[in-house]
């Protein structure tokens, strides 16, 4: 992408704002509590009227003015200047340019991974949008029907409700590193979309969705852990939880076998350090492809010989390392694995529905749904002092949301599914 | 200072010069390392993936050891290991129940965690324990001329605000202001920040090291003698593949990468033997001149 810092000039607070495309402003209303939305505007229409922006709700709702300020994706109409100045300054994870000094300067530019069509305008269609219509994304309702609302465990909705917060923006997209090498991955949005239906027990394909999602080599497995998302996302939704979940029910819940050695993967990775208590990376190659003796391990084997022999050479690894596991799990270790990955159902803590103890900003979760009528006294309640979330509620083949009459746990309809935003293209 | 030491699996495995390099550091800077040795592995994420409390269980087990001892706080020498347990200390520290019922688990071998263990980086305490004055102090062959590239690894450096990065403890800027402490020069380029790729390396291991390769290309372009990373999985792909990668991305490499406490080590008198850097795959044969020349021209 373009990034030419071009004519600039003092702006009242803040000093300046560089623009992809010349831009100077005279000083103006803009302080460094504006929007970097409000100062592109502003030099939009002060100065050169033909930047092209997209923008529409200017209240970080309807996900259109995602770009990138200082190197970090967000939505320019929800990002102070002052704060998108400082973010390029050490507080970040992209370093300012050569020569930018700090906290004076914003530069924009447009969200990456995505083609640009013009200026700040990123092709949402060819990327994002194609993503998201990949994961099936809607509801396939469980049969029979019921007649009113199916009844949804609390947390269960809860828990679904931090991917429904997701306005189609696109950050996480732009700045997603495996997407970066590699176009074709389904990448953070759609995958947490994808979940958004996985987490939700009134959904009939549970298993086809995961199955088709781990089978594909630009699926779950595709996603390097990065964490990119996580602080790209302005709405707090945790595309990569969101998809570290996803693994977790295909491969705990329903043991699904992908091609790409994902699930083989973390069953040899766990099963490696119950035994050794600390990881024999030797064992862990050949298992990952599905042990030593499998037809799949030996290519890429043999691919990996010529490195392996370097290793013995420079003896960074010997053949004792190499071989023998001079390190053993003390059996309290095993014994953990045993206890805690024996049990029934898995127990996971989601902090997005517990919340925080002692942290006025993420208080626990408290508020009750009001039932329109109450619940009949045969209903049994979701249990709320289990933390667990989910696992049981989606296992293949228990059946526990019961459709029965209506207590509100049930989300507005439609409130998740949007449509692209309609956007003013202003150009 | 006394730290409960976690130096992780992979430095004692494949990469035997990070464990190694550090116990030579440590006593140049009165740091007294108790190892942890009954500890188990983080779970470098994956187990979670497999079952959240199984790595809770593991890793509160790690910070109970730790706490046992009368380590000052506990340090670890791997990015993966600082976030994935970060992590986990996230979920033990939010929830008195979830707590609980994790050191139930612990129970039979008698551990207990107590909330708020402080777990450090090698990095982190570095600039924040002993001080980057401090450390000047101890340089007896500054890295003059010496063109190194901070590569930090995902994992320490997102999520900001679990790992408590903000502008009093700018943490994503360590490695910048470490180097320059040690008298070398920063080289930025576009891959500081970025990830190795290591964690699909036999999910999709095209994808994987075309992002170490890019990386590396990126710091080469920029001119870099080598490069420091304070995560052994970088390492494995950055050093151990990048032989591999070089033939993914397809065009020729050969950058070395040191790891945080060997480059330390160097400043503080350390022969790049001693440091363990002839078991490298990507010979570092530009530190080892520049070491040289550096001894050379003293004498
Ligand atoms: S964590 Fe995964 S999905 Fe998120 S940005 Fe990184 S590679 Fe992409
Ligand atoms: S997950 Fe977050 S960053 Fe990604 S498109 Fe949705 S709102 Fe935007
Ligand atoms: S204009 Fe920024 S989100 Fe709508």
């Amino acid at each position: 992408m373009a990034q030419t810092h071009r004519s600039v000039a003092p702006l009242l607070d803040i000093e300046l704002i560089e623009l992809d495309r010349a831009a100077c402003c005279g000083a103006g209303v803009i302080a460094e509590h504006n929007s970097v939305l409000d100062a592109i505007l502003k030099v939009k229409a002060d100065t050169d009227g033909s930047i092209g922006v997209r923008c529409s709700c200017q209240q970080g709702i309807c996900g259109s003015c995602g770009v990138r300020m200082n190197g970090k994706p967000g939505l320019a109409c929800n990002t102070h200047l002052d704060e998108a100045a400082r973010r390029g300054a050490g507080t970040g994870w992209n370093p300012p340019d050569e020569g930018q000094q700090q906290e004076t300067v914003v530069t924009v530019e447009p969200m990456g991974n995505m083609p640009v069509i013009r200026d700040l305008i990123v092709d949402m269609d060819a990327v994002h949008w194609r993503k998201i219509h990949r994961v099936t994304p809607w509801l396939i309702n469980k049969e029979p029907i019921p007649e009113r609302e199916y009844i949804v465990p609390h947390d269960n909705m809860v828990d679904v409700t931090q991917t429904m917060a997701c306005i189609q923006c696109g950050a996480c997209v732009s700045d997603c590193l495996s997407m970066e090498v590699d176009p074709e991955f389904i990448g953070p949005a759609a995958l947490s979309k994808a979940y958004r239906f996985v987490g939700d027990p009134r959904d009939a394909e549970h298993h086809e969705r995961l199955k088709d999602l781990s089978e594909d080599e630009h699926g779950i497995y595709d996603c390097t852990h990065c964490f990119n998302c996580i602080d790209a996302c302005p709405k707090g939704v945790d595309p990569m939880s969101q998809i570290m979940r996803l693994r977790r029910v295909a491969g705990s819940d329903f043991d699904i076998e992908d091609r790409n050695n994902g699930h083989r993967h973390e069953r040899a990775f766990v099963k490696n350090i119950r035994k050794n208590g600390l990881l024999h990376e030797a064992d862990l190659l050949p298992d990952s492809y599905g042990g030593k003796l499998d037809p799949h391990a030996l290519p890429e084997l043999l691919g990996s010989l010529p490195t392996i022999a370097t290793a013995l050479a420079r003896r960074k690894i010997t053949p004792k390392t190499a071989l023998l596991h001079t390190h053993k799990a003390p059996k309290e270790v095993k014994a953990l694995f045993d206890e805690v990955d024996g049990r029934e159902t898995r127990n996971e803590l989601n902090l997005y529905v517990t919340g925080y103890e002692d942290d006025p900003v993420h208080p626990p979760h408290t508020d009750e749904p009001t039932p329109l009528e109450p619940p009949g006294p045969t209903e049994a309640k979701d249990d709320r002092s289990e933390q667990t979330v989910g696992a049981a509620d989606r296992e293949p083949p228990a059946e526990t949301s019961a459709p029965t009459v209506g207590a509100e746990d049930v989300p507005r309809a439609g409130a998740e599914d949007q449509e692209p935003p309609t956007s003013e293209e202003q150009e | 200072m006394k730290v409960a030491y976690w130096p992780g699996c992979v430095s004692r495995g494949f990469t035997p010069e990070l464990h190694g390099s550090m116990s030579k550091v440590a006593p140049l800077l009165d740091i007294e390392l108790i190892e942890l040795d009954r500890a188990a592995c983080c779970g470098a994420g994956v187990i979670a993936e497999h079952n959240q409390e199984l790595a809770d269980t593991l890793n509160a087990r790690t910070f109970a050891l730790a706490q046992r001892t009368d380590g000052e706080l506990m340090m670890n020498i791997c990015s993966t290991c600082q976030g994935a347990q970060s992590e986990c200390q996230e979920r033990l520290d939010a929830n008195s129940d979830y707590r609980e019922q994790i050191n139930t688990n612990l129970g039979n071998e008698g551990l207990r965690y107590e909330k708020g263990i402080t777990n450090k980086n090698f990095l982190w305490l570095l600039v924040e324990e002993i001080g980057l004055d401090a450390l000047r102090e101890r340089v007896t062959r500054p890295l003059t001329d010496l063109r190194v590239g901070p590569f930090y690894g995902c994992y320490i450096v997102r999520p900001v605000d679990r790992l408590g990065i903000d502008e009093q403890h700018p943490r994503d800027r360590y490695l910048h202001m470490l180097i320059e402490a040690l008298g070398g020069t920063v080289v930025d380029y576009a891959g500081v920040y970025k990830c190795c790729g290591f964690p699909i390396i036999t999910m999709n291991k095209e994808a994987s090291l075309a992002q170490a390769g890019r990386h590396i290309g990126d710091a080469l372009d920029a001119e870099a003698d080598c490069l420091v990373v304070p995560c052994p999985l970088c390492h494995l792909n950055l050093d151990l593949q990048q032989p591999a990668a070089a033939s993914v991305v397809g065009h020729e490499l050969g950058l070395p990468v040191l790891h945080l406490p060997q480059l330390v080590g160097l400043a503080l008198g350390l022969s790049p033997k001693e440091l363990g850097m002839g078991k490298h795959i990507v010979r570092p044969t530009s530190v080892i001149d520049w070491s040289t020349s550096v001894v050379a021209s003293a004498a």
